[in-house]
């Protein structure tokens, strides 16, 4: 029994400072990414939530080079994308795609940039590695109340709007008739994205940022309709599949010969990806098939909004 | 800069800008910008396991672009596509993550890998790009027709037989190869670049098919040039100004669009198309 018991979770985990640093960080992340990421897929604006992680990666480099502080650059060049994107985007899903991408291209040559004059300034090796693979354990280090008020700032934007945001999605005509102000909301929601996009990249690295903001929340809309449960289970998918992927990150350590281990990211993600499968097995009747990407809200969320 | 060495990065150049020009139309025409990103980025990470693992690049490229673009066919065949493509994309990178992780070395290709690099290309490469991209406008042209119908009026060319789920992968390997075949000049993050702003731009100015294509070519040949021609006198990274001029082509299309709607005395037959 006791053998069962270590194989599963290797000595020292509980006792293991980075490890407790890494769990407490990662939910954290992982509820303010469930929250974001729900209306992200319902929106249909994945492609906007991936494409923050490297404007945010933009940002960052950006202020390596002019000395701000990391999170200044992360969060900074997130907003102006946004701001940028609602400048060219249009209110059809196609726009909105296109829009992201022409930011983001942007973005990404600035990012080419910054990485050459950060290199040439102070010969530091392996920036583009760490921009694109930074790990949760060796992330920069960032206070936590300034994680914590990001945090609670973005779930206070996403909470005060949630109503409108959730009308103006299923469908911007009937919230337009009835008062609600759909560009401004978008909006506000677009800048509360981009600060929890440019602060979980910041602090778990860009695949864990986009892989906590789409995965749980598109596994908890596939096994249940009703918001305030979708919103619930994505959370706590996320939690768990922090958790489980640092144990077996952890675990990895001792399995075979080499000692090596595989990266935290690689399990959290694989954890992500076969819950969402899982689901897509067991789950309700399958998506209509679309030929291209048209995103449909659900009629169970239409009639919902409309009760 | 037209020394023998650059020639080189001319030629491969000239090959790759039609190719994303012609490949871009259709991402543009099918609102597939997020797998058009995807993919390539995806397909890096491939190629970086590849060259610290010390096996060829391209191999790493051509598995992973390609296994990228199958995952986001057969995952968004279930489900909406942008979140299908939001994970394929996600495993893939955390794949490539893992295979990083055998080793704690940093190769300076990964650098050129993603941004581009001028100086990279050599003559052996030349043929190998020229027989791919001849390959992907062939089976551009060999499958317009089905690709037009379906990414226009689907349902229209599934009554006709033309089955989405076939076009989709379709599309999406073709996508795969040319982004293959452009990293190592124009670098992973930007390959998109150049099939999104080029033929963005040129849907703006016309909605005619053909112009379209043919205009959209010759913007990415002209970001490319302008690009490299930057690059070599400057020193920066030749992704910078590829990613720029995409987005300030783009700025002009839509631009010149606005005006000539503002300005044009009989209604514009060729307007701006709504979701441009």
């Amino acid at each position: 029994m006791h053998q069962l018991l270590t194989w599963v979770v290797e000595p020292g985990f509980f006792t293991s400072e980075p490890v407790r640093a890494a769990v407490v960080t990662g939910s954290a992340v992982a509820v303010v990414s469930a929250v974001a990421g729900i209306f992200t897929v319902i929106r249909g604006q994945s492609f906007a939530g991936h494409a923050f992680g490297d404007i945010a990666a933009a940002g960052g480099s950006g202020a390596l080079l002019l000395g701000l502080s990391p999170l200044t650059g992360f969060i900074g060049l997130g907003i102006i994308g946004a701001g940028a994107m609602d400048l060219i985007g249009v209110q059809r899903v196609r726009g909105r795609d296109l829009a992201t991408g022409i930011v983001l291209g942007a973005a990404i040559g600035l990012t080419a940039l910054f990485l050459y004059l950060d290199t040439t300034a102070s010969a530091t090796t392996g920036a583009a590695q760490q921009v694109l693979f930074g790990s949760i354990f060796t992330t920069a280090t960032t206070t936590l109340p300034v994680v914590v008020t990001c945090s609670v700032l973005v779930a206070a934007v996403i909470a005060v709007i949630w109503r409108p945001l959730l009308l103006a999605t299923v469908s911007p005509d009937i919230a337009a008739a009835r008062g609600v102000p759909v560009r401004l909301v978008g909006m506000a929601y677009m800048l509360a994205l981009a600060t929890a996009v440019g602060l979980s990249s910041l602090t778990i690295g860009a695949i864990l940022s986009t892989a906590l903001l789409i995965g749980p929340a598109a596994t908890a809309l596939r096994l249940t309709r009703r918001m305030g449960w979708a919103l619930a289970a994505a959370c706590l998918i996320g939690v768990a599949a922090i958790w489980a992927g640092i144990l077996l990150a952890y675990d990895s350590y001792y399995w075979g010969n080499t000692h090596q281990g595989l990266p935290v990211s690689f399990f959290i993600v694989a954890v992500i990806f076969a819950a969402y499968l899982l689901t897509g097995l067991a789950g309700r009747r399958p998506a209509r098939p679309h030929g291209t990407a048209v995103p449909s809200a659900g009629d169970a969320i239409r009639d919902q909004v409309a009760a | 800069m037209f020394a023998g060495f650059m020639m080189n990065t001319w030629a491969v150049a000239t090959i790759v800008a039609p190719v994303a020009g012609v490949v871009g139309y259709f991402v543009v025409l099918r609102g597939s910008a997020f797998p058009a990103h995807a993919i390539p980025k995806g397909a890096f990470a491939g190629a970086a396991a590849a060259a610290l693992l010390g096996i060829s690049t391209l191999i790493g490229l051509a598995v992973f672009s390609l296994l990228g673009a199958l995952g986001i066919g057969a995952l968004g065949r279930r489900t909406r596509h942008d979140v299908a493509t939001a994970l394929a994309l996600v495993m893939m990178l955390a794949l490539g993550a893992a295979f990083l992780s055998r080793t704690t070395e940093y190769e300076p290709e990964i650098y050129s890998l993603l941004f581009g690099e001028i100086l990279g290309v050599s003559a052996t490469e030349l043929l190998p790009v020229a027989i791919l991209g001849a390959a992907c406008i062939a089976a551009i042209l060999l499958l317009y027709r089905p690709l037009t119908l379906s990414s226009v009026v689907p349902e229209i060319a599934e009554a006709r037989g033309i089955r989405p789920y076939r076009i989709e992968i379709a599309f999406l390997v073709i996508v795969a190869l040319a982004t293959a075949m452009a990293i190592p000049v124009v670098g992973a993050l930007l390959i998109f670049s150049l099939m999104i702003g080029p033929p963005a731009a040129a849907r703006s100015l016309t909605s005619h098919p053909a112009i379209a294509m043919l205009l959209s070519t010759a913007i990415a040949l002209a970001t490319v040039w302008i690009a490299i021609a930057a690059s070599y006198q400057m020193n920066w990274p030749v992704g910078f100004f590829v990613g720029t001029f995409a987005a300030l082509s783009y700025a002009l299309g839509r631009g010149c669009a606005a005006w000539h709607r503002t300005h044009a005395t009989a209604p514009a037959l060729h307007a701006a198309t709504p979701d441009a």
